[in-house]
């Protein structure tokens, strides 16, 4: 958050005042060189190849393409094929919205860090841009931060359209299917935007379920927080937990297309199954 | 028609400005020639929805559902085959509702 906030001033108007040990750290995750400012320490190189992704700056596809490439070296997943897919989905689909909703000519930042003690990978990933419920509310109804936090996090609602199947390049599932991986592997998921943040809680009453509406996930909300204009996400995954991406997706296809199926029925409309060749 | 994902996006398709330029410079036209058209997947590992999303909703909205006869997905993963039907399937919810 804090290089997103830097990344919309002048480095030269730019101060800090950061404790020693923490300057190494954010030396390594690349906050100074973001900022665009001098950190004054030196860092040998090897170090920069631990479990960590530096902080990437993104405003277009491409940029993200090459972020998202790193990830997986830097982070050492090749043992872990498929939380490196989940990882890669989650980057992606957070990121994208960064750049499609966002409307920041500065971007977005993305960053992750890996803890050997709990076996965790976290991202964070934030912008200074309009905020949820400046473009939820373009479709949407919204009258807090926490309603529109709430509807981005349902299947379904984009702030492009009020349509439910969306747009050509939208159908409001990003956030939706991010949260669900959370869910699934109990991991944390946070989410703030204006003065209101949402954490899914690691530990639900039934795992493998997936509510549409996030309030009814066991999860905290704060609000009254410090004015944030943009938006921020972090997500834990923790690898040893990590369900098969397909189960998921397993879960979530059987749901749709037994409700899709029976509102065809009831309607007496055709349903087709793709054709895979 | 056949696009191959792999060409354009290597491993894991995820770049929905690739998507959109894929539907609309060759997916659409063919469709509209009447052509079938063939996305091929093979050594593509992952998918994300967006990018299905972006890749097939707008044919299925402008032809209908009958254009999955005509759309057809090749070497799909077991992952990238399961999104596609989630696309596909709640596609076909909403086209309901439009009718």
């Amino acid at each position: 958050m804090i290089a997103s906030l830097g990344l919309t001033v002048r480095p030269e108007n730019i101060t800090t005042n950061i404790e020693a040990r923490s300057r190494h750290y954010f030396e390594r995750m690349g906050l100074f060189k973001t900022l665009g400012i001098e950190s004054g320490i030196q860092i040998q190189e090897h170090e920069s190849s631990g479990r960590f992704v530096p902080i990437s700056v993104v405003r277009v596809e491409d940029e993200l393409d090459r972020a998202i490439k790193n990830i997986v070296p830097m982070l050492h997943l090749s043992g872990y094929p498929e939380q490196a897919k989940t990882l890669m989905y989650i980057i992606y689909e957070i990121a994208r919205n960064v750049i499609e909703h966002a409307e920041s000519k500065y971007g977005g930042v993305i960053c992750a860090q890996y803890y050997p003690d709990k076996n965790k990978i976290r991202v964070g990933i934030a912008d200074y841009g309009l905020g949820i419920r400046t473009t939820i509310k373009r479709s949407h109804h919204a009258e807090t931060h926490l309603e529109a936090i709430g509807l981005a996090l349902r299947p379904g609602i984009t702030g492009t359209t009020n349509k439910p199947t969306g747009t050509a390049q939208n159908a409001g599932a990003g956030l939706f299917f991010t949260k669900s991986i959370a869910r699934i592997n109990e991991d944390y998921f946070w989410i703030y935007s204006g003065d209101t943040a949402y954490k899914l809680l690691p530990k639900q009453k039934e795992r493998m379920t997936i509510p549409a509406d996030p309030f009814i996930d066991r999860h905290s909300v704060s609000t009254g927080l410090p004015y944030w204009k943009g938006t921020a996400v972090g997500i834990d995954i923790t690898l040893d937990q990590t369900v098969q991406f397909q189960l998921l997706l397993d879960y979530l296809g059987k749901i749709l297309d037994e409700a899709v199926r029976e509102r065809k029925r009831e309607r007496k409309l055709p349903f087709k199954e793709p054709r895979f060749i | 028609m056949r696009i191959r994902i792999f060409d354009k996006l290597g491993a894991f398709a995820g770049n929905k400005d690739v998507a959109m330029t894929m539907r609309e410079k060759a997916i659409i036209p063919a469709l509209e020639k009447g052509e079938e058209v063939i996305i091929d997947f093979e050594n593509v590992e992952g998918a994300t929805q967006s990018f299905i999303h972006a890749l097939i909703s707008d044919p299925m909205r402008k032809f209908g559902i009958d254009v999955l006869d005509k759309m057809k997905f090749q070497s799909c993963k077991p992952n990238v085959a399961k999104i596609i039907r989630i696309v596909t399937s709640y596609m076909q919810a909403g086209l309901g509702d439009d009718e």
